[in-house]
């Protein structure tokens, strides 16, 4: 039998604004429990909330990138369910008219296809507080400086087909919020979060199966690991015969397998209703422009820019554009180096990006900056030093030896180019080798390496590899 | 549209009401009522009237990105039952 998994998934992005969405708190991230927890936040009697301009903007900017509608009037309403870090016993959400709907975003698949994802919708709400249940004995500690950072809720259409694209999806919107600078995206601290709905289908079926909803998944890895065992476990219970039953469930990393969460008399009945404390937000035209003015140039626009002005190959183009600080970064590397891109793209994604990722470093903390890097690059172009001798000089600018000139000259790194020391050097190496040298001319064209080795070894590296390989085939042809 | 007995439950259960089991009945036909005599607004012919969402004529204004309150955890926390390490502490809420 053939089965065929459906997958939506649901984000929420928290957005970053300084102020929460419906009072004055700070939502910056790890202050000491509740001291960002105000009236509004708690939900003492007689507060009344008061929407934040900047997220409106923020979900406005999410729309116009997504190729969404922008709700020119959207409502706020109570989603109503009992849980400690909910103060209110609701929470303040969008329901029937939300800010953003119908758009879509393109992922890429393996084989350089794009697929197009439909967005069912982006609304605005207030997210919940934190619940600490380890800390306590027979209590659970309740933490609200959460409560009322504002989220975007992301709902994908059920276009989604295996885990591989439903990474591919979360991976491109993670990229287009930090684009947008709209969510920090910091998966760790909740920035970021993803639930999924599951079903399974035979190929061919129209309908859909009984899907699972599978909460805050809180990495690409675990999305792609969870969405997988849950399309094999439904398959496994439909292929004995049973059906999949409707419900939440937990993906629990340690074990990677996912398990029921809610029992069915808790069953969600959220009795959605208009939020009196609020009125309907209208957004004009003229606004909705002015914001789309402020949207800086997005993955892809980027991406094919890369490709055309930089002559990179889409793969290339892709890693570099992955964030918008690398981006800028590598950009920086070109216009330092004063042209080859190619070979400033070898250097940010490899040199530059291993040792970052080895010392666990963001590119914006890189000790190397974009001039130092280029700095080094030009003195491969201009044949100053060879690509080999540069990654001795990285690693010492990694070490903040100083930058590249400063250290070629210090450690006397200069490349060898006069053709009679090379020639000299040759000769020498030639002399000590009879041997080689006589089986070589005997036909042993293998042993070319030996000496190109043996001479750069002699020259401690420096000697200029293209002038070396040249001048070694014409002395050991003999003269 | 009636409601039974069960569906009291449900909804008292949601909004966490305890009610007595002899007095379910009653709430049943009481709620029922009310829902009949609300049904008559289904007679209004509401074709191209936009929903109402709230009974202003307004729209809502917006305050900026301001962080203006200050910290003043102890003051909310004097009214809490418990309270520890800045915690509010309530019953485990999992096992």
């Amino acid at each position: 039998m053939e089965w065929e998994a459906v997958i939506g998934l649901e984000i929420h992005a928290q957005l970053a604004t300084r102020s929460k969405i419906f009072s004055a708190a700070s939502t910056a991230y790890g202050a000491p429990p509740n001291t960002q927890a105000c009236a509004v936040d708690l939900g003492l009697p007689g507060v009344l909330p008061v929407l934040n301009a900047e997220a409106v903007r923020m979900a406005v900017k999410f729309g116009l990138a997504t190729h969404s509608n922008i709700a020119r009037r959207s409502v706020f309403a109570r989603k109503n369910y009992f849980y400690p870090d909910l103060p209110k016993g609701y929470q303040i959400s969008q329901y029937e008219l939300p800010i953003v709907y119908d758009g879509w975003l393109d992922i890429e698949l393996d084989e350089g296809e794009t697929k197009r994802i439909g967005i069912t919708r982006a609304h605005l709400e207030e997210d919940a507080g934190k619940s600490l249940h380890d800390a306590f004995e027979d209590m659970t500690g309740i933490d609200l400086n959460r409560a009322g950072t504002p989220l975007l809720e992301i709902v994908s259409e059920p276009d989604l087909r295996s885990a591989r694209e439903a990474v591919a999806y979360m991976k491109k919107l993670h990229a287009l919020v930090r684009y947008l600078e709209i969510c920090d995206g910091n998966m760790q601290e909740g920035s970021f979060r993803c639930d999924a709905n599951v079903s399974v289908r035979r190929r061919g079926e129209h309908r859909f199966g009984t899907r699972t909803e599978i909460k805050n998944v809180n990495s690409f890895r675990f999305v792609e690991r969870a969405i997988n065992y849950e399309i094999e476990r439904q398959i496994d219970i439909l292929e004995s015969g049973g059906a999949v039953v409707q419900e939440t469930r937990l993906y629990d990393s340690a074990r990677d397998e996912t398990r029921s969460m809610r029992t069915k008399e808790e069953a969600n009945d959220y009795r959605y209703f208009p939020e009196p404390d609020l009125l309907p937000l209208v957004l004009d035209d003229a606004w909705i422009e002015e914001v789309g003015q402020t949207l800086p140039e997005l993955p892809d626009a980027k991406k094919a820019r890369f490709v055309d002005d930089y002559g990179l190959s889409p793969y290339d183009a892709g890693v570099l554009t992955a964030t918008r600080e690398l981006a800028d970064y590598y950009e920086a590397v070109v216009a330092a180096c004063g042209g080859t891109a190619k070979l400033a793209a070898n250097w940010v994604m490899g040199e530059l990006s291993g040792a970052l990722n080895k010392a666990g470093l963001e590119i914006g903390a890189s000790p190397v900056t974009a001039e130092a890097l280029g700095g080094l690059l030009r003195r491969i172009e201009d044949n100053t030093i060879s690509g080999k001798i540069a990654k001795q000089v990285f690693e010492a600018m990694w070490a903040g030896e100083g930058d590249a000139d400063q250290i070629i000259d210090q450690r006397g790194l200069r490349q060898i180019t006069d053709p009679a020391a090379i020639e000299a050097m040759i000769r020498e190496v030639m002399e000590a080798n009879p041997k080689q040298v006589e089986q070589y001319r005997a036909g042993q064209e293998k042993l070319f390496g030996f000496f190109v080795g043996q001479v750069m070894k002699a020259s401690r590296g420096k000697a200029n590899p293209a002038q070396v390989n040249a001048a070694l085939k014409q002395l050991l042809a003999g003269d | 549209m009636g409601l039974k007995p069960s569906d009291v439950e449900g909804i008292a259960h949601l909004a966490r009401l305890r009610i007595a089991p002899e007095d379910v009945p009653r709430y049943a036909q009481d709620l029922s009522s009310i829902l009949a005599f609300v049904e008559r607004l289904e007679a209004a012919d509401t074709e191209g009237v936009t929903p109402l969402a709230h009974p202003l004529d307004m729209a809502q204004r917006l305050r900026p990105d301001e962080v203006t309150e200050t910290d003043q955890r102890e003051r909310f926390q004097a009214i809490a039952p418990r309270v520890e390490q800045g915690l509010y502490l309530v019953p485990k809420v999992i096992e």
